[in-house]
């Protein structure tokens, strides 16, 4: 019986992902290519909302800020690129780059170092508190961009984005890109699996558990959480440099706090503390944005309620209807 | 004989100071653990017993005095530093990690006390040098066959078994129990003190318990807290006779 319930959850797993792997080719096969850029946005965005499970359902971290690193990433890479394009040095001294190598890891690395300054902030606080001071430092990064005169303020910044990926994919090309992103939550999906289960993922989940009893353990949490916090920063720093790479154009609002807001709602609508959950998450929330308005412009009347069920009756979410029963609530794998 | 005494302390509380407000809660207090003996604290409610304990695990700091443990102030340390030299509690109310499986719960202690708490690769429920300590220990509590439940569906009385089986897994040199007894049955009492009884010799204890049978049964040693006091500190037929602790706290007269 435990194995057939397995079998359920696997299954879903193996489903969702082929789904998302054809998904190019029936756009294709019905005309609808137009629509893979929009496929990819709720891949990347999967990758944001894995991200910030590790530090929501698996670290018990409720961040309000997430969407600011996401933003930080894309900025890098924006940045970056524009540089490049225009051959205006930048600090005086190097020009951008197109080279993903170089912006993608600029992006994450920026993004975790920033992730990891705030931290050593807001990680001394907890509950209500650690919302808060999450949301002001967001807010924070987000009017830092909004004056940021030189690269579009407000208004965002364009910039060139036929980026060539090692030499082979090129971003153009938007079947070979969408792969590219697959591939990468594929690979994030897999690496976060083995992080979660490890010695230093199920300390991260005995602090969300009982922090004063891990304490009287010997552990000293704090560490832990940021390295954590720092972790989930870097991550979704570099769905935000894939993003940029998408959209080849930013603004600010893509690091407003309401997106943060979004990325929680995905994470707990798909499944908060799994990892398939915040990708399904991403899929039902930008499915449901996308297509509630076509029949009502007050959509977000509906979302609300269905939102609010799901967390009543469903703590894990819609992937929590495929998990085994003692794993519905609470816990975590 | 003094300096043998000196010897075998393990813990060393000495003119410990701890005011909330107008409240004294703990009253110059001196104590000396000795190593291998369960040594237990009694006194009425209101006493400061957990503040006691609280400052001695390092989550209060005291406003005066110092601890010393194996030889080191310990006075200023966190909790989690004084427990990786080796201070492991149990608390009032139980804290446990009620998500996980009994096993998971004790192979966390586990780990604490082996370290590579950075792996981020290998699974760590597949580890050997995790699991076989943790089955061990659970074993030793009397939680075998309980090992795969999850905390939150134990029995109070075995969610307070694995707070020490959690407690023994960091190899601890002294154990500080804050009332393991409370809120449990007979049954559930009778297991425990059984299980205690067994850990005497081999574990260096600190006991605050309000059972007197299970303390005079136990204890080398017993001090009496008053009023964030110690008023008398010596063998169970000492503590038994003394006049002071008698008007304070056992009730004069039929005793």
């Amino acid at each position: 019986m435990n194995a057939l319930k397995l079998d359920r959850r696997t299954w879903f797993v193996i489903v969702l992902l082929a789904a998302l792997a054809v998904l190019p080719l029936v756009a294709i096969a019905t005309d609808n290519d137009y629509q893979i850029a929009q496929f990819r946005r709720i891949l990347i965005f999967a990758i944001a909302a894995v991200s910030l499970d590790l530090i929501l359902g698996y670290g018990g971290m409720v961040s309000l800020g997430h969407a600011a690193f996401f933003g930080v990433g894309a900025y890098i890479v924006a940045i970056l690129n524009w540089h490049a394009a225009r051959e205006v040095p930048l600090f005086g001294m190097m020009l951008g780059t197109h080279n993903v190598l170089v912006t993608w890891t600029a992006a994450a690395m920026l993004s975790g170092a920033l992730a990891c300054l705030i931290g050593l902030v807001s990680l001394r606080t907890s509950g209500i508190y650690f919302i808060m001071i999450t949301l002001a430092f967001a807010q924070m990064v987000y009017f830092f961009f909004v004056s940021l005169r030189a690269y579009g303020g407000d208004d965002g910044l364009r910039f060139p984005g036929d980026t060539v990926v090692l030499g082979v994919i090129d971003t153009e090309n938007d079947v070979a890109f969408y792969y590219l992103v697959f591939g990468i939550l594929c690979a994030v999906l897999y690496a976060t699996r083995r992080l979660v289960n490890s010695r230093f993922g199920l300390v991260v989940q005995g602090c969300r558990e009982n922090e004063r009893r891990m304490k009287a353990l010997g552990f000293a949490t704090f560490r832990y959480k940021l390295a954590c916090f720092t972790l989930a920063g870097a991550l979704a720093g570099f769905a935000g440099a894939l993003f940029a790479a998408n959209e080849s154009y930013i603004s600010p609002s893509i690091m407003h706090w309401t997106r943060s807001g979004d990325l929680i709602v995905m994470v707990v609508l798909g499944g908060m503390g799994t990892l398939i959950g915040p990708v399904v998450g991403a899929v039902a929330f930008l499915f449901l944005e996308k297509t509630l308005p076509d029949y009502t412009e007050h959509w977000m009347v509906v979302f609300g309620p269905i939102l609010l069920l799901l967390v009543l009756f469903a703590r894990r979410g819609i992937f929590g209807w495929f998990l085994p029963k003692e794993d519905r609530h609470g816990g975590g794998h | 004989m003094a300096a043998a005494i000196e010897q075998a302390t393990l813990l060393a509380v000495d003119g410990l100071v701890k005011r909330f407000g107008g409240l004294l809660a703990t009253d110059n207090v001196s104590l000396g653990i000795r190593e291998g003996e369960i040594h237990a604290i009694i006194g009425p409610n209101g006493a400061g017993k957990t503040t006691l304990i609280a400052q001695l695990a390092g989550e209060i700091l005291p406003n005066a005095g110092t601890i010393r443990f194996a030889g080191t102030d310990v006075t200023g340390l966190t909790v989690d530093a004084r427990a990786r030299l080796g201070i492991a509690r149990s608390y009032q109310i139980t804290q446990i990690f009620k998500g996980f499986t009994a096993l998971d719960n004790v192979a966390m202690a586990v780990q604490a006390q082996d370290g590579h708490n950075f792996r981020t690769w290998a699974p760590a429920r597949a580890d050997e040098n995790l699991r076989k300590p943790a089955a061990a220990i659970l074993e030793r509590v009397g939680l075998g066959a309980r090992a795969d439940v999850r905390a939150v569906n134990l029995a109070h009385g075995e969610q307070r078994q694995l707070e020490i089986a959690m407690a023994l897994a960091t190899r601890p040199r002294l154990l500080l129990l804050d009332e393991p007894m409370a809120g449990m049955g007979k049954d559930e009492s009778e297991r425990m003190t059984a299980l205690l009884a067994k850990l005497k010799g081999e574990e260096t204890i600190l006991l605050i318990e309000h059972d007197m049978d299970v303390v005079f049964a136990l204890a080398d040693r017993i001090s009496v807290l008053v009023y964030g006091r110690v008023i008398a500190t010596g063998r169970p037929d000492e503590i038994r006779a003394n006049a002071d602790v008698r008007a304070a706290y056992l009730g004069d007269g039929d005793a």
